[in-house]
């Protein structure tokens, strides 16, 4: 069952024309931004279905490359973002495709700079959205919490490790989320807090073995 | 507050157990869920009516045409003509009617609105609550309390169903819009619980099926005058409702119809562009026009 609050529902103020497809759009960007953590040279955004379809007349290109950039869902920018100074100093490439297995309003993103790196995401309805994989790890983030993604070897014992350092940091935990490709491979965590983990919580799951990517994720404004 | 509210049954019994309006026992159960204090809801729902309120003022004196030029200009035609001729709805209809594509030109200036609960279907809300309010002389409290019972009323079909025309046609969005619309107005003229599920009821069952198929794939045909129309359908079911006249069928079963037929839906009715009025052959000649 859905869990939507009143907030979602009255709520956000933004440039129009599409919730879905405008600030949802945004907003997939936006989280996908936090997510990269730093600036890319090039992003390549893949549009699925509906969002292929219809996403030039709602401008979901345009919303997408601007939460990419860090605009706002309201920013009157959004419109003309494509002749932004902030949008001429990143590459960026557009590619429409078709898959039903899709979601309708689907998106990936393709990162590349230091890192490369591919996430995810689906726009909900309402400006809601939910970014679904990163680097091919099923995730599932909304932007409403402040979360941990870690990636890292799976061997027994990482989930209480970590939770007990976040614990020790007085941070309540609201949701975890594991994922892994094989048994004894590669292993994802998601953990969404309640609040803020500070800077020596964060050094110290970084400085426990055999983690590959360490990633705070800032929860969207509202 | 420990009980859920997921349904309308759930909402009206809790409401007549703790003898509290829709609002208050929203409120409640937003702050039991634990990040949104009453404080923060009511900011919110401040925030999004001052904006409405600016997004009617500016749509009001703009005819700037949409990027593709199909729209922009039918808020100043009809206040145009009323201004020599009155709706023959009277001057609140008339008034509902010119705000609705106000705020849904204003949307597709890609300019600010309120998504409430979709941007689509921006115009809405904002025409219903705002025209009454100045006519009947409501106090931005009461307007705030009456905006947090259309939202209560938008969250609980949601939790069945997501707000989006991509899932469930246009029904979930100017759709669920106009039940929210129908529910604020209810209780600002005083309506009781049983009255504003009703009012409520009445809207979700009078647009079952309604399919989302905008030309171009633009948020435009037929998205801005919908508005309107659905607007003014707010207002039907409120009048139905506040004379005790009841929908036979109960508001959550109609959420369960509304859920099933917008799965039933064809995939080429749901905001694909790809059936419906989007495959027209005017929309085809436009669409070769302005998309090339
Ligand atoms: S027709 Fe589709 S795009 Fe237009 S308002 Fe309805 S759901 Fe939204």
């Amino acid at each position: 069952m859905r869990q939507t609050s009143i907030i979602d529902i009255i709520s956000p103020v933004m440039a129009g024309p599409s919730s879905s497809h405008t600030a949802g759009a945004v907003r997939l960007g936006l989280l996908a931004r936090n997510v990269y953590n730093t600036k890319p040279d090039k992003v390549t955004f893949k549009l699925y279905n509906s969002y292929a379809l219809t996403g030039k007349g709602h401008g979901t290109d345009k919303g997408l490359l601007a939460g990419i950039l860090g605009f706002s869902v309201a920013d009157e920018r959004i419109k003309n973002v494509f002749g932004t100074p902030e949008a001429n100093n990143i590459n960026y490439e557009f590619e429409f495709l078709e898959d039903f297995n899709r979601h309708p309003n689907a998106v990936d993103f393709i990162f590349e700079g230091g890192l490369k790196m591919s996430v995810s995401g689906t726009s909900i309805g309402a400006g809601e959205i939910v970014l679904t994989k990163i680097n091919g790890f099923s995730v599932n983030l909304d932007g409403k919490y402040n979360t941990l993604l870690l990636v890292y070897d799976d061997m027994p014992g990482v989930i209480s490790n970590v939770t007990g350092i976040i614990q020790e940091d007085n941070v309540n935990i609201a949701s975890l989320h594991c994922d892994r490709s094989a048994k004894g491979k590669t292993a994802s965590m998601c953990i969404c807090v309640d609040g803020e983990l500070s800077k020596n919580c964060l050094q110290e799951i970084s400085d426990l073995k055999d983690m590959y990517i360490v990633r705070y994720i800032k929860k969207l404004e509202d | 507050m420990e009980n859920t509210i997921t349904t309308f049954r759930q909402l009206y019994y809790t409401c007549k157990e703790t003898n509290k309006k829709i609002y208050e026992a929203a409120l409640d159960y937003e702050a039991s869920k634990g990040e949104n204090t009453e404080y923060k809801v009511r900011l919110q729902a401040k925030k999004s009516l001052d904006a409405m309120k600016s997004a009617i003022k500016t749509g009001l004196c703009s005819t700037e045409s949409s990027p593709s030029g199909l729209s922009g200009n039918d808020c100043d035609k009809l206040q145009k003509r009323f201004k020599d001729y009155g709706a023959i709805l009277g001057s609140t209809a008339q008034k509902i009617m010119t705000y609705t594509l106000a705020t849904s030109e204003q949307n597709l200036r890609m300019g600010t609105i309120v998504a409430c609960p979709t941007a689509g279907s921006c115009g809405i809300v904002p025409a219903v609550l705002i025209a009454y309010a100045e006519d009947y002389n409501i106090t931005e409290n009461d307007q705030i309390n009456a905006l947090i019972t259309a939202g209560e009323i938008g969250r609980i079909v949601s939790v069945k169903m997501a707000l989006a025309g991509a899932v469930g046609g246009c029904q979930a969005e100017c759709g669920v819009a106009s039940a929210m619309a129908s529910a604020a107005l209810t209780q600002m003229r005083g309506g009781n619980i049983k009255q504003i599920i009703n009012a409520s009821a009445l809207v979700l069952k009078n647009v079952l099926g309604l399919t989302c198929d905008p030309v171009c794939g633009l948020v435009e045909i037929p998205c801005v005058k919908r508005n309107s129309f659905l607007a003014i359908h707010a207002v039907t079911a409120s009048e139905l409702a506040m004379a005790n006249i009841i929908s036979k069928i109960p508001a959550d079963e109609i959420v369960d119809a509304m859920e099933q037929t917008g799965k039933l839906m064809s995939p080429l009715l749901k905001e694909s562009s790809q059936g419906g009025l989007a495959k027209t052959k005017t929309a085809i000649a436009l669409e070769k026009n302005i998309l090339g």
